[in-house]
């Protein structure tokens, strides 16, 4: 009914679920109307229509019209809450792409090391899973084509997933004010055969993320407290990502994206056990970019054969 | 007799207190939501920043928060029986009641002033003079600025509920309540007893949780 | 402008030419009575001054918002302008129009009146409303005078907090002091309900926009305090850099939310339910029948005010709340709109059977009627998560709302003034001139909004000034469609103004409706009744009499 192209694997269901709705409000509209303009007609004063009163009960045409809309509510949500757990639940095996919003720009980094600003290159068919963090304010991720959204909050790590199955070139907004270039602060989606896209890929190859992120850790002097041959009492990071870690408060905590992240820009939020409040932050030293590629860094110092 | 006459807008003296007595009540449900709100962002920080909040309750002043308190309770304890005092038809003795409620309204105030001059020495007050370094001072602020929003709101209430039993206790000197109309009075009490219950939430939550830890 | 009587579609009682020698609007002229007075009927109407000011302020802000987007490219104003136009467009129409409007105009005129009581619980309480109303007012006019505010009127953090340039204090320290003019007012109203009805009136022989008057006045006493917190929290984080909503100092963005919103949805609730309350009254004074199901209406009125305070989240879906909160919130959205599609279906069953007139007030509780109908379906849209995701923060929602607060609340509201004209000025109005108004104000009001609905669906999204061309059609459409809309509003201000003066005298009850506030003269003496009355029957009884 629309001009949007259906590019996603969810927006043929969501549009299908929209339709469905429109089909029943478009019933109760103009039962209604219907109603109103037949009892405006009929009853208007100085027609001749039957008037008399009737000492029917009521009590059944009411319970009638509560319970039915009721049941018809619930079944309308139970459709959409299976559709919506559905789109909530990227697929983790799925390696990320890291997107950092900022005022006003979206900065997208591919785990190859590829970055882009403004514009995001996926493959056509294959699921795409979005780790996304805000340098300032909120914003919001929103591709009206895929019939995604997700905010994406300073400090906080959010997720989106969708399979896009339509190849082209679609609009990215932010759709969460933001401040004074909230509006154009937009971009292009460009979905490609998987062939063009390992050939853009290898094109626009850059140091890959995780080798970007171990010089960020030379250079910025990690490896100075937490190599273990320093003198400075500091945690392995090796097999770090994945873990559970017990801190100094009793609590255990699960070594994930958000909490690598508050490590490095909140260190005292959580104190691992055993150890010492000296860690400088790097909040304000270090963009979240870089943040993701010392996670990303992190991610890959296991063992060889553990995930 | 009571020479003071109903209001225009109601019927009879009965309606008069009914409408007096909802109206109040439904007011201390409007503060008990107010400070709720308030209540619940302490709860939530305090549930984010543990150690920070735990830290910041062992720089309060537990001895004047005590005495604080104590002096809250007695004060409603004679608030009410000024009330009773009242309601069997006495009024002198009433009188002074109240006039050492609101005395001790100002006592409850003066001794948290101490305690602001003290944190002030301290290097506790946010933005103004704040000298705390150190791995959660900067959690420990959020603990400060709640604390003095959360007791200067109190004590704005206590202020406010001393100038109301001042205005009480001259009435009743000069005789205008009587066992059938103490309606102003009766409404007073109620609000000083909301001042004092908020007070006995306040001091477990920002003065003693986690001060031993 | 000639005014026929008989253009009137009731047989009008019509008054002497001379005016009610002791009606409230003859106790004292100079603006010191009206300024000190204690009358909840000249309070009724100082509040209709005031908000009628700041409609066509916001209103005047929405036309400059429609002026822009004519264009895709934006050239009338610079972005920071735009945002902060349509943030004065919804602080002022949220609240200094909207919630105020028929609480404090219409009902304060008639809820003493409609329970036979000689005024309201504290008068004088009443009167210090509208001065706190008149102070927070002052401090918006300010900010918009120091150069205006652009955080939208959601105030999200941390852009309200730690990075807007704005005036955003001023609009604070303004919003929390009009906020105490609601709680002060539905307190007065919940006792004045409670402890004065006349004697006879029991629970439900009252009318139901005294019901609507109680739900609206639970929820403002309840949930405006969190709004005031809420909003000393914000200045507080604003003051003194202190991290409680900032996440680089460990705080949390969505706190602000959950707080912002627990007070914001019952807020709508707030803004609607009066306008039901109008609209029973218009439909059955029209029809000339009682209410169909006068306790489902009763209860419905009561569950959407309980209901409404368990539904906040639906605004938060994609914000990054967890998934099983998002469900929770999902399935009470669609619960709560069980009883507004109750109220729906018996107005509409009112018709059967009636003996309909169609003066300007039914035009626009007909108007209401519908309007409210599609905003309200399109909620549901809304309640529905997985739609939500695509539709939220786009011009979907903009046009709901739209749909339930301006052709829902306004034309309700409208249709109030029209319909108690005569009681609180003592003239009649043209009903030509006010037909008309309401007719174009409808189909204005259509071109304008529905386009947006078109415009969301498609993938616009809100707060933006500049857009891409292929969203260009649609928002002419809009703008063309506020031209005629912004008309049919002023036509109002003509007519009733004009009515003022050269209307014919109205006499006690020209519409011969049921309800304590027609058995009083037009206008009504000071204290309402020269006897209370004593009520034996419920309300709406048209078809009992001969």
């Amino acid at each position: 009914m629309s001009s949007l192209p259906q590019a996603s694997s969810f927006a043929g269901q969501v549009d299908y679920l929209f339709d469905a709705m429109l089909a029943l409000s478009a019933v109760v509209v103009i039962g209604v109307f219907a109603a109103i303009l037949w009892f405006a007609v009929k009853y208007r004063h100085g027609s001749r229509a039957d008037r008399s009163r009737s000492s029917r009960r009521t009590l059944g045409i009411e319970l009638a019209w509560t319970l039915i809309p009721l049941f018809l509510f619930v079944g309308i949500f139970a459709w959409s809450i299976s559709l919506f757990a559905y789109m909530s639940r990227p697929p983790i095996e799925t390696v990320p792409v890291y997107v950092v919003a900022k005022q006003w720009m979206w900065k997208v980094q591919h785990p190859g090391g590829q970055r882009e600003i403004n514009t995001l290159h996926l493959a056509l068919g294959q699921p795409t899973r979005l780790v996304m963090t805000s340098q300032d304010v909120i914003h919001s991720f929103y591709v009206p084509a895929f019939r995604v959204k997700q905010d994406v909050l300073p400090g906080r790590y959010t997720q989106l997933w969708f399979n896009a199955t339509r190849a082209g070139t679609y609009n990215l907004f932010c759709a969460e004010f933001c401040g004074t270039d909230h509006a154009r602060m937009g971009g292009l989606v460009i979905v490609m055969q998987p062939k063009d896209y390992a050939n853009w890929l290898e094109a626009h190859a850059g140091t890959d993320l995780a080798a970007q992120g171990a010089a960020l850790f030379r250079r910025l002097g990690c490896s100075g407290c937490h190599d273990p041959q320093s003198g400075v009492h500091a945690p392995d990071l090796y097999d770090l990502y994945g873990s559970t870690v017990p801190l100094s408060d009793g609590t255990q905590v699960r070594a994930d994206e958000r909490y690598l992240h508050d490590s490095i820009m909140l260190p005292n939020k959580e104190i691992a056990a055993g150890y010492a409040p000296v860690m400088p932050s790097y909040q304000g030293r270090i963009g979240e970019d870089d943040v993701l590629a010392l996670i990303a860094y992190l991610k890959s110092r296991h063992a060889a054969g553990s995930p | 007799m009571s020479t003071t006459p109903t209001a225009v807008q109601f019927d009879d003296a009965v309606q008069q207190r009914e409408a007096a007595t909802l109206g109040m009540w439904t007011f201390i449900s409007t503060e008990i939501l107010f400070f709720g709100v308030l209540f619940a962002a302490y709860t939530l920080c305090r549930t984010r920043f543990p150690e920070a909040f735990a830290e910041g309750s062992r720089h309060t002043d537990v001895l004047l928060g005590t005495a604080e308190t104590a002096v809250l309770l007695i004060s409603s304890c004679l608030v009410a029986v000024a009330v009773r005092e009242v309601q069997l038809g006495g009024q002198r003795i009433a009188t002074w009641l109240i006039a050492a409620t609101a005395a001790l309204g100002v006592c409850f105030l003066t001794m948290h002033g101490f305690e602001y001059v003290s944190e002030y020495h301290e290097g506790l007050v946010p933005a103004i003079r704040y000298t705390q370094s150190g791995p959660s001072a900067g959690q420990m602020e959020i603990f400060f600025c709640l604390y003095y929003f959360i007791t200067g709101f109190h004590g704005l209430h206590v202020t406010i509920g001393v100038i109301v039993l001042l205005v009480m206790a001259r009435r009743t000197h000069r005789g205008d309540f009587d066992q059938d109309y103490h309606t102003p009075l009766e409404m007073s009490a109620l609000y000083w007893h909301l001042v004092d219950i908020v007070w006995i939430f306040v001091f477990p939550l920002i003065y003693l949780i986690g001060r031993s830890g | 402008m000639s005014v026929n009587v008989a253009d009137s579609p009731f047989p009008t009682e019509q008054g002497t030419d001379e005016p009610n020698p002791e009606s409230y609007l003859d106790a004292g002229y100079g603006l010191r009575s009206w300024l000190t007075t204690h009358d909840h009927k000249r309070i009724a109407i100082l509040y209709a001054l005031a908000i009628t000011f700041f409609f066509f302020a916001g209103g005047l802000a929405a036309a400059l918002m429609r002026l822009e987007l004519i264009s895709p490219n934006g050239s009338l104003m610079s972005a920071e302008a735009y945002n902060k136009t349509f943030t004065f467009h919804g602080v002022v129409m949220v609240w200094f129009f909207l919630i105020p409007s028929i609480p404090a105009t219409l009902g304060n005129f008639l809820l003493p009146l409609m329970i036979g009581a000689r005024d309201v619980a504290f008068p004088r309480l009443n009167l210090f409303s509208w001065y706190l109303y008149i102070t927070g007012g002052l401090f918006t006019i300010a900010c918009l005078l120091f150069g205006g505010v652009d955080t939208g009127w959601t105030f999200y953090t941390p852009f309200s907090t730690m990075f807007s340039n704005s005036n955003v204090m001023l609009t604070v320290v303004g919003v929390f002091i009009v906020g105490f003019s609601s709680i002060l007012t539905g307190l007065n109203f919940i006792v004045t309900i409670h402890a004065m009805r006349a004697h006879g009136m029991t629970w439900f022989r009252l009318p139901l926009f005294v019901w609507s008057m109680y739900g609206v006045s639970l929820v403002m006493v309840l949930a405006t305090p969190v709004l005031a917190m809420t909003l000393a929290l914000i200045g507080l984080e604003r003051l003194l850099g202190v991290g409680i909503f900032d996440p680089a100092l460990g705080g949390d963005p969505l706190l602000f939310q959950h707080f912002f919103w627990f007070y914001s949805h019952p807020a709508v609730y707030i803004m609607i339910l009066p306008a039901m309350g109008v609209a029973s009254e218009l439909i059955t004074a029209a029809v000339r029948r009682r209410i169909f199901g006068y306790s489902f209406m009763v209860y419905s009125i009561l569950g959407i005010a309980v209901i409404g305070f368990l539904v906040w989240g639906h605004h938060m879906f994609v914000s990054g709340q967890s998934m099983y909160a998002s469900i929770v919130f999902s399935i009470l959205s669609f619960i709560v709109a069980v009883p507004s599609a109750i109220k729906v279906f018996n107005w509409t069953a009112t018709l059967y059977k009636g003996d309909i007139t169609f003066g300007a007030p039914m035009l626009y509780a007909l108007g209401f009627v519908g309007l409210f109908m599609l905003g309200g379906l399109t909620g549901l849209f809304l309640a529905a998560t997985a739609l939500d995701v695509n539709l939220t923060d786009t011009y979907f929602v903009v046009a709901h709302f739209h749909y339930i607060m301006v052709g829902g609340s306004v034309m309700a509201y409208l249709g109030g003034i029209h319909f108690w004209w005569p009681k609180i000025t003592g003239r009649l109005y043209s009903e030509a001139w006010a037909r008309f108004a309401a007719i174009v104000m409808f189909f204005g009001f259509n071109l304008t909004f529905f386009p947006q609905y078109l415009l969301g669906y498609e993938g616009m999204p809100r707060r933006y000034h500049v857009y891409p061309p292929q969203f260009q059609v649609l928002n002419v459409l809009s703008s063309a469609g506020a031209t005629i809309l912004a008309v049919s509003y002023l036509l109002p201000l003509a007519y009733l103004l004009w009515s003022l003066r050269y209307g014919p005298r109205a006499g006690a009850n020209p519409w011969r409706a049921k309800g304590l506030e027609w058995q009083t003269s037009s206008p009504p003496p000071v204290h309402n009744f020269d006897q209370t009355p004593t009520v034996t029957e419920g309300p709406y009884l048209y078809d009992e009499s001969p």
